[in-house]
């Protein structure tokens, strides 16, 4: 049957890339539809309860730069805070909470059906429909069709998951969950190509039957830093994580069961990821070292349930008991959900374009862990860039496509639809090339007036945003511009400081520029009329104190400038350009890159073949006057 | 491949012929050009006029020494082969002052010109028209393939696998950092406990022994060394004072070093000779002159080239021949003395070139020049450690790794945060990638997932 009601954009699924694709569509004016297997299961946190970290921290930031939902949720209802790398420069310092798992799930659905022009239903999507080369729909399992415009298909880990503890397999999406069958053989109907992944989650286990007194309390940060620019408190009270160890025991035990790891024993195929091997990838690889650590992280304030971080595993279930007994502090431990590897198919991202937009079908989007990436954060970057392209590509608007030197964001997507993935990709801070521009720090000063023009930062926070950068550029300029004397107390304040007296007149610019000298003490040799808040002051203390390397890398942006601008026609046609080798010209005709900066990322395309194609390009260009 | 860069190149063959013709092309050729060049009437060549010709020499700015005597012609755009402003700068001193004056300019701010560029170029501003788009495009990748070809020849051999060793340590060294950088909290034990700071300094020392191979590079620095050998009376301080007379450089006296062996800095066709001269090598039984024939022979052993001095006006004697044997397997000379005289010496068993010559008329002194400086070009000698040898593409990619490293160690030194060490260290990695074409990305993640017990 066909329901009347015809959506702008329907979302298939309402996980975090779900999440954020349908609340953006939705906010951005488009009639949306966002269709689940389980209204229960909105935003669930199905692996870590945790949001943030090195790069990751850097995306939420991004999201809600750009004015998506994560970052918000997550201030609601996290349980700790905390900033990794504290000790390192600004640009990777990484935000990471601890979420209560069932509140952060029921915020988000409380958002979502919360949110205009936004229906949510239950129910299980096993075809996609085109006419053409366009979409025009979905139909469900029960022969619901809806119509729409555009469809953005965020699955995850459901298309034909598979989930194995030891030596048992059961089809599955996720623990307790049916998986999405229909779907993915209908992609591959459609002419995707789909490959396979692994991912892996450890046991939960009831905090009743832990001794905590044996391990490492690890408290958050105090006060606890906020990944939302509009949120000012948070509201659940604070609780640790704990830290113990493996040892000789729980090695021995892994290494005396490997035959009943699925691993181990050829029946996983799909790749799993390197950065979050499973506890007997760590023990047989690593065979030198003598412990592996343990982080029990707390799932809620109203739950005895605890996530036990490093100890991954898919051995079965009773040697991950005994295995897990051997830790110092759970060694009367209950298993309340065991410790479960998963595959799932997803497709090869270098299929889709910068938009999210696959290639093939005009209207539909990927968005998420079918795109072969790993992570929350990640997911709902993509998500929130799908809802909005398909959203922009309904008002016949330019997609929004954010570059390697402005965001995380624009490096993940870049990356995926350039040089694809064989295993689920995860960020990290050394992918982004421009490093030390991606800072949390200034992802408002970078992404902004982005939210903004798309609609979906409000005036209000943009007013806000505005003057703070006004509040910025004015001190920087004031520190330029201010000299001070060579005084006594200005030269007694510096000795507090371990710093050389002045001999001469010196500007407030040069006094921070030291590195012994922080904003708060220039302040006080000067303050201005109005003091600054401390995101400001962190601002003017960054762009002063690091002024030499930061451009250093805008240096290297804008070199790398003309190459980005120069767009490589949709209708290339390769296989007529002289002088480029066979493989040079299968990769470009797979990748089709937008511009000849992105050709030059693909793998194994030289600076000739870039020569190549910058005099085929002109060769055309004149060709046609 | 940046568009924007002024680029320069040799645009002469190598090798062939004393005169060479070095092209610079971009918008800043003209003032790249001019922190080089000093005009013999004092003008700026920023205010010279397009298409005009300009006597003068190029001087190394740091130093103020002057490097060949040029010709320089500038010539701005539009009017241009690439329609970009270009000068050419024609050294006429041989092969070492172009290899020195491409290293100016380069230091200047040039970008050595990638194969085709010059063609690139001309075609992608509208020099040259559309029917021509093929020819550009097979000189891009003809060129290309070549350089790849040369470039592969010599990988073969143990360059390439010393430059991977070495990459393969600056890949370990950024993994190590970059682990530390990305995860936190995962108690990775980094590297091999060392400080970064002396993990750097290594890096640097085994890029310096690369560095120390590159044969222009040392030959300009400390000169070809060049030992002058006979018996004594043959004529060798007569030769040693007809060159110095005609090209003398510098006259340096080492510290420490006894008169009896005698430094003189000569220049001869751009080649820089440090030149030795020895003590006369005879057959005697007085202990005093055989310490002085023990210091000869070494220095032929430590001579990049040898002139073995002959006269020509007397019959071979008993100490000459001690002498040839003694060169024997040496790149050497045969210099036959006195050619202003009638000849009585016979016919020699001698393998390299000979040539004949009169220091008291300097008759034939040119051919002697000649030979040297063939014998440079034709890279017969140079230093034997290694059996390969930098070139000067090698060379400044390596010399811009070295650059990158000592910031890096600077940086470390300084205690500045890992990810800043970081950005100099890729830049290290980029550009020794530059030599076997390599990208490091990939590599960084995939040496960290390797070396790193990564994953909570």
């Amino acid at each position: 049957m066909t329901m009347q009601k015809k959506y702008d954009v329907v979302v298939i699924g309402a996980g975090h890339a779900g999440c954020e694709a349908a609340l953006a569509a939705a906010r951005m004016g488009c009639n949306t539809l966002m269709l689940t297997m389980n209204l229960d299961s909105i935003a669930l946190m199905s692996c870590n309860p945790a949001i943030g970290g090195l790069a990751k921290g850097h995306l939420v930031k991004e999201i809600d730069a750009l004015g998506g939902e994560m970052a918000k949720i997550i201030d609601r209802t996290g349980i700790q805070f905390r900033i990794l790398n504290q000790s390192k420069g600004p640009a990777v310092r990484g935000t990471r909470a601890q979420a209560d798992k069932q509140r952060y799930r029921l915020a988000m659905k409380e958002s979502i059906e919360k949110q205009p022009r936004l229906d949510v239903k239950q129910g299980l999507v096993e075809k996609i429909l085109v006419e053409g080369n366009k979409i025009v729909g979905v139909e469900t399992n029960i022969g619901v069709t809806h119509l729409a415009s555009s469809v953005i298909v965020t699955t995850g880990t459901f298309l034909k998951g598979l989930i194995h503890i030891g030596l048992v397999h059961y089809p599955s999406g996720r623990a307790g969950e049916f998986p999405s069958n229909g779907l993915s053989d209908n992609l591959r109907d459609l002419g995707f190509e789909l490959g396979r992944l692994k991912t892996g989650t450890p046991a939960r286990l009831n905090g009743r039957t832990i001794d905590f007194t044996k391990m490492k309390k690890q408290p958050g940060d105090d006060p606890a830093p906020f990944f939302s620019y509009s949120e000012k408190t948070h509201p659940l009270p604070q609780m640790p994580c704990y830290l113990t160890y493996t040892n000789a025991s729980t090695h021995e035990i892994i290494r005396n069961n490997l035959g009943s790891s699925p691993l181990y024993a050829g029946i996983i195929k799909g790749i799993g990821p390197r950065y979050c091997p499973s506890i007997e990838d760590k023990v047989m690889r690593f065979s030198e070292r003598e412990r592996h650590q343990v982080f029990l992280e707390p799932e809620g304030l109203d739950t005895e349930e605890y996530y036990a971080n490093g100890l991954s595993t898919s051995l079965p279930y009773d040697v991950q008991t005994m295995m897990y007994r051997t830790i110092s502090g759970l060694e009367e431990v209950e298993i309340m959900r065991p410790a479960y590897a998963i595959e799932y198919d997803f497709a090869f991202p270098t299929q889709i374009q910068h938009s999210l937009e696959t290639k093939k079908i005009s209207g539909l989007f990927f968005a998420g862990q079918i795109n072969g990436t790993s992570g929350y954060e990640e997911a709902a970057a993509q998500g929130l860039l799908a809802g909005v392209n398909a959203a922009l590509k309904i008002r016949k608007r330019e997609p929004l496509i954010l570059s390697r030197s402005e965001a995380y964001i624009g490096v993940l997507i870049d990356d995926l639809v350039t040089r694809g993935t064989n295993e689920p990709y995860r960020m990290f801070t050394s992918r982004a090339e421009y490093r030390l521009l991606l800072r949390e720090d200034n992802a408002d000063l970078r992404l902004r007036h982005h939210g903004r023009n798309i609609g979906l930062v409000s005036e209000e926070d943009y007013q806000e945003f505005v003057e703070k950068k006004e509040r910025i550029d004015c001190e920087v300029l004031r520190l330029q511009n201010l000299w001070v004397k060579p005084t006594a107390e200005v030269n007694n304040l510096l000795a507090e400081r371990g710093s050389t007296a002045l001999a001469s007149e010196a500007s407030l610019e040069q006094l921070l520029k030291r590195p012994e000298m922080a904003y708060a003490d220039i302040s006080r040799i000067n303050s201005p009329p109005k003091p600054l808040d401390p995101a400001a002051a962190e601002q003017v203390e960054i762009r002063v104190k690091y002024e030499g390397y930061i451009q250093r890398q805008l240096q290297q942006v804008k070199r790398f400038a003309s190459l980005e601008e120069k767009n490589l026609p949709d209708d290339m046609d390769y296989d007529a350009i002289t002088g480029l080798g066979s493989e040079v010209k299968q990769k470009l005709n797979q990748v089709r890159p937008i511009s000849l900066g992105q050709a030059s990322r693909i793998s194994g395309i030289t600076p000739a073949a870039i020569s190549l194609l910058m005099v085929a390009l002109e060769k055309r260009k004149r060709g046609r006057a | 491949m940046n568009e924007q860069d002024t680029i320069c190149a040799v645009s002469t063959p190598a090798g062939e012929g004393g005169i060479g013709i070095i092209r610079i092309s971009g918008k800043d050729a003209i003032g790249i050009a001019g922190i080089v060049f000093r005009s013999g009437k004092k003008k700026k060549l920023e205010a010279a006029p397009s298409h005009s010709l300009h006597y003068g020499r190029i001087v190394d700015p740091s130093s103020g020494e002057a490097v060949d005597e040029t010709l320089v012609t500038v010539m701005r755009a539009p009017a241009t082969y690439t329609r970009e402003d270009v000068v050419e700068i024609n050294c006429h001193g041989g092969m070492v002052p172009l290899a020195r004056t491409m290293a100016l300019l380069l230091a200047a701010g040039a970008r050595q010109a990638a194969p085709g560029e010059f063609t690139k170029r001309a075609f992608l501003n509208g020099r040259i028209d559309l029917a021509q788009a093929e020819a550009v495009m097979d000189i891009i990748s003809a060129k290309t393939d070549l350089a790849h070809r040369s470039a592969n020849k010599q990988l073969l051999g143990g360059l390439s696998r010393e430059i991977a060793a070495l990459r393969d340590k600056m890949i370990s060294l950024l993994a190590a950092v970059e682990a530390g950088v990305d995860f936190p909290e995962e108690d990775v034990e980094t590297g091999t406990g060392k400080p970064l700071g002396a993990e750097i300094s290594e890096v640097i020392t085994v890029i310096d022994k690369f560095l120390s191979s590159y044969v222009f590079g040392r030959i300009l620095r400390s000169g070809l060394g060049t030992a002058i050998v006979g018996r004594p009376n043959v004529g060798k301080s007569s030769l040693l004072n007809a060159l110095l007379k005609q090209d003398r450089a510098i006259v340096t006296e080492l510290p420490g070093t006894t008169r009896d062996v005698l430094e003189e800095y000569v220049n001869v066709m751009g080649v820089p000779l440090r030149i030795i001269d020895t003590a006369g090598i005879r057959l005697s039984h007085d202990l005093a002159e055989q310490e002085g024939v023990r210091r000869s022979l070494a220095t032929i052993d430590s001579a990049d080239i040898v002139l073995v001095v002959l006269d020509g006006a007397l019959s071979l004697t008993p100490e000459d021949r001690r002498v040839l044997g003694e060169v024997k397997g040496k790149k050497a000379i045969a210099v036959i003395n006195r050619s202003d005289l009638p000849r009585k010496l016979e016919k020699i068993d001698w393998p390299d070139v000979q040539i004949s010559l009169s220091c008291r008329t300097g008759t034939g002194l040119d051919d002697l020049r000649n030979a040297i400086s063939a014998f440079v070009q034709k890279g017969a000698v140079g230093p034997q450690e290694h059996p390969w040898a930098v070139n000067q593409r090698h060379k400044l990619a390596l010399e811009k790794s070295r650059g990158s490293l000592e910031k890096a160690l600077a940086a470390a030194q300084a205690g500045l945060s890992p990810e800043f060490i970081a950005l100099d260290l890729r830049d290290a990695l980029d550009n020794l990638g530059l030599i076997i074409g390599a990208t490091y990305t990939d590599d960084i993640l995939e040496r960290i997932f390797n070396d790193f017990c990564i994953g909570k």
